[in-house]
């Protein structure tokens, strides 16, 4: 059984990243390259799905937190939705909804981006 | 339930993708002690990030090196021990994170050690003979903490 999966499919406005399984200090890297795949194409407004996400370590937020920046200052963001509890808890106590939004489930994210009007 | 002194322990290789395994290793010895699920989930968390850090700061990414993981209880107290051989970490020169400022910063590192003191009761560093470097993770079953601090 593979420990981890990214996966993602672009919309019309914006692009969502679905993660299944850990994501440790092992498993970081495989994001990374999906951010960077994306804000190479300059796409900027993401949804992360973390329906599938069964485990969170500090590694993995720091993924996170080395994109938001760059995604901000190109008008973007990285909203997050469908996390449960035991994840949540870990983003929590670090503190990272006074810097994410998080939304219970993925339209409600994508809804967002098309409120506001942005464009990839 | 028994609750005398014993230990089991496992040494593992500095490599990230051992990190699944100990959590596997800590969370069923957790669980068979009496901790809930949120309990088992929050142990093998402090235990993977003292790992994580373990391997990138004390190793250096060197895959090669060892790490001991053993765990001991005793009444209520359930305390992981891991040593390393690598590079010695001074906690003293560790400041308290703010981190509201550090989140303000988009700093992505630090974080490891501000979750293992959130989530342990007790986090205690040690510098043993050969120059080997431990660190202990307590938790005590029942424990009833307003919060850690950090």
């Amino acid at each position: 059984m593979s420990e981890f999966k990214v996966h993602h499919r672009d919309g019309e406005g914006f692009s969502v990243i679905e993660l299944k399984g850990y994501l440790d200090a092992h498993t970081a890297p495989d994001l990374e390259s999906t951010f960077q795949r994306l804000l190479g194409d300059r796409k900027f407004n993401i949804v992360v799905n973390c329906k599938d996400l069964t485990y969170i370590s500090s590694a993995g937020l720091g993924v996170f937190m080395a994109y938001i920046e760059d995604v901000r200052k190109n008008k973007g963001d990285i909203k997050l939705s469908n996390m449960s509890p035991k994840v949540y808890n870990v983003f929590d106590l670090l503190g990272f909804p006074i810097l994410y939004e998080i939304y219970k489930d993925e339209q409600e994210a994508i809804n967002k981006f098309r409120q506001h009007g942005k464009k990839i | 339930m028994n609750r005398m002194a014993k230990a089991i322990s496992k040494t593992i290789l500095s490599a990230t993708d051992n990190l699944l395994e100990v959590r596997q290793f800590v969370s069923q010895a957790a669980r068979q002690f009496g901790f809930s699920e949120e309990e088992t989930s929050n142990i093998a968390l402090a235990v993977d990030e003292a790992c994580t850090n373990i391997i990138r700061h004390a190793y250096q990414n060197d895959p090669n090196q060892s790490i001991e993981i053993s765990i001991r209880h005793q009444k209520d107290k359930f305390e992981v021990s891991i040593v390393d051989e690598g590079k010695q970490f001074d906690p003293q020169t560790l400041r308290p994170l703010d981190l509201k400022e550090h989140l303000s910063h988009y700093r992505r590192g630090g974080l490891g050690v501000y979750l293992m003191k959130k989530l342990m009761d007790r986090v205690e560093y040690d510098t043993l003979a050969g120059k080997k470097n431990q660190v202990r993770l307590v938790k005590f079953l029942h424990s009833v903490r307003s919060d850690a601090g950090s």
